[in-house]
């Protein structure tokens, strides 16, 4: 018996991932996650718009493991035991080192480090002849195991002008995958960040498919060409949805028109309606909050994305 | 004056408010420049349709082996903090895309196998909208190839262009990170344009977390007012943050968005919110000093 059961967790498949994200911003990623999260019921929720992250106000997550994130480290030099000799500065390629630190007993001023521009790349702790600069891991911010009414939730936070929020994003994923591979959860949600950079290529790799939520606007359109060439350019499936179509149904039928040339699968379209945010005033999700509109619309498109996401041939094309 | 336009969140009306301030800006004869450093995702184009003059490619370093002079001693792969360049065995590997360009690797390399190259990561395109505005804007946008993951060293180059304008007005990318930080790095003013839904207030307290610890100074431009609730109002009240615009929702200013024209043409109550915010963000003296007192009273 107890065998059996061991032999069945081996074989249990891995949870499938999917990555919403927009290229654009605002188009309503979140309020589609937190859609999902409610309709799926088997989800691990991961939050890696890390740095405005804006999931946990409508899941409301109750926090039960929290941790500092390291991401890199930081220079910091002692005034007490530089020299000013300006080799740091000469060294520095981010204009990271200004002559604006504290005197010491052989000097009136100091160098310092301006730790919002340095990148903690440690050229001047490697090259100071007097030793003066420290070179330490940074905490770069925070994250969290939550439990919500969906199930569990990874999310974090950026600290203020903070570096590496690629790791951080990477971290999250790996959290949230470890957690559904726990509890036999199907699937895990991970709410992605606007643009094509750091954040939003660490939230795509290894994911079994990427939904990109657009809107009919030409910048929506722009920016979903753009979104697309990465996802490609990675070699992960790829959807597209289509928010707030009717507010211009002749763009909406462009985007469709491109999405089917460039052989990205249509998951649906969701109509513009004011329940949506409504819904995020009073903390709930669309489909909570309604049965009819665009509750229905996201009903219809988490049934295609599920069939999509679990089926084999969410493969790269 | 250099203007940032920032928000936390995306998607609540950056560039519609950048490129209509800057048309506003332009007809009433000020020489104005509109630089997009939402490299990832410039939009600024689509609506002010610049006539593009230059384009060029940019770049930045990495570094480049050669096998016959490296020694294999470790050195840089212990010094770079990326793992862009990784010494196994007999065999040095670089990634380009890890590298931040320190200059390390070459600096610690003792035999002197290394050398930085030029790699393109994007483009810088330049030119002028006239938009039909009197004076002409200066338009330069940057544009990050697919796959690059850093968009600082490109923010950085983009911002370089059109300095010596009278009126800079910055369009940079969503969020709070790395990217805006460089945009909106030497602002004298930064705008957080918002929308009075709860995501938005969220993000907006994270984007005046960001430039307060960068002491800048910054206003708030509501956007959308009447949809959501009316708590961003309270918060800037309480927290003495000046609202310097609110923008009614208007369907036909999405409308005018979504066909890529400037609401400022297409709505003409739009047109006079953005000369009111003009005049505002133009008219008041001693424009460096403003919003210091919560700067005081912290």
């Amino acid at each position: 018996m107890n065998g059996l059961v061991t032999l069945g967790a081996d074989k249990a498949p891995r949870a499938r991932q999917l990555t919403v994200i927009s290229g654009k911003g605002g188009t309503g990623k979140t309020s589609l996650v937190a859609c999902f999260a409610a309709l799926s019921r088997n989800a691990v929720l991961a939050d890696c718009d890390v740095d405005a992250a804006d999931l946990h106000l409508v899941v409301e997550p109750r926090v039960i493991r929290r941790e500092a994130f390291t991401g890199g480290k930081r220079a910091r030099i002692k005034a007490d035991q530089c020299t000013a000799c300006g080799k740091c500065e000469q060294l520095c390629r981010f204009g990271a080192i200004g002559f604006d630190g504290p005197g010491n007993s052989f000097l009136k001023q100091t160098f310092c480090v301006n730790p919002i521009a340095c990148e903690g790349c440690g050229v001047c702790h490697w090259f100071c002849p007097a030793e003066a600069i420290e070179f330490l891991p940074a905490v770069n911010g925070e994250w969290f195991i939550s439990e919500t009414r969906f199930g569990p939730m990874v999310h974090a936070k950026l600290g203020v002008a903070a570096e590496n929020s690629g790791k951080l994003v990477s971290m999250v994923r790996s959290e949230a995958m470890r957690i559904a591979g726990e509890r036999g959860c199907d699937f895990v949600l991970v709410d992605g960040s606007p643009g094509i950079g750091c954040p939003v290529i660490a939230s795509v790799t290894g994911a079994d498919l990427v939904l990109v939520v657009t809107e009919p606007t030409l910048s929506g359109l722009h920016d979903l060409e753009r979104v697309a060439d990465l996802t490609r350019h990675f070699g992960i499936p790829t959807m597209v949805c289509i928010n707030k179509w009717d507010l211009n149904a002749e763009v909406s039928g462009n985007i469709e028109a491109m999405a089917r040339q460039r052989g990205l699968h249509l998951a649906g379209r969701v109509r513009y309606d004011r329940a949506v945010t409504e819904a995020q005033v009073q903390r709930k999700t669309t489909v909570e909050y309604r049965q009819d509109g665009s509750a229905a619309d996201i009903r219809d498109l988490w049934e295609q994305i599920k069939a999509k996401v679990g089926s084999a041939d969410a493969e790269p094309a | 004056m250099k203007i940032a336009i920032a928000s936390g969140k995306g998607g609540t009306g950056k560039t519609t408010v950048a490129t209509n301030l800057a048309l506003a800006a332009a007809r009433s004869g000020r020489r104005v420049a509109y630089v997009d450093c939402d490299v990832e995702e410039p939009n600024g184009h689509l609506f002010l349709k610049p006539l593009i003059t230059s384009a060029r490619a940019i770049g930045r370093m990495h570094p480049k082996v050669d096998d016959d002079k490296c020694t294999h001693c470790g050195l840089c792969g212990e010094i770079c903090q990326y793992s862009a360049i990784v010494c196994v065995g007999q065999k040095v590997l670089v990634y380009p895309e890890l590298c931040h360009a320190c200059g390390g690797c070459t600096l610690v390399c003792r035999p002197g196998a290394i050398t930085e190259v030029l790699r393109e990561t994007g483009k810088l395109e330049a030119g002028m909208a006239e938009a039909g505005a009197a004076v002409a804007i200066h338009f330069v946008q940057g544009v990050l190839n697919i796959g690059e993951a850093m968009s600082t060293p490109l923010i950085r180059q983009v911002k370089a262009e059109f300095k010596g304008e009278e009126l800079r007005i910055v369009d940079c990318p969503p969020g709070t990170s790395c990217p805006v930080i460089e945009s909106v790095r030497d602002a004298e003013m930064v705008l957080l344009v918002t929308e009075p839904t709860p995501f938005g207030l969220n993000d907006l307290t994270l984007a005046v977390e960001m430039v307060r610890a960068m002491k800048l100074p910054f206003a708030v431009v509501i956007n959308r007012t009447g949809i959501g609730d009316r708590k961003t109002q309270e918060y800037c009240r309480r927290e003495g943050i000046e609202i310097m615009a609110e923008i009614p929702d208007d369907r036909r200013v999405a409308e005018a968005y979504s066909k890529g024209l400037l609401a400022c043409e297409a709505v003409p109550e739009f047109r006079l919110c953005m000369e009111g915010l003009l005049d505002r963000l133009c008219g008041v003296d001693g424009l460096a000093s403003r919003n210091l007192p919560q700067e005081a009273a912290r």
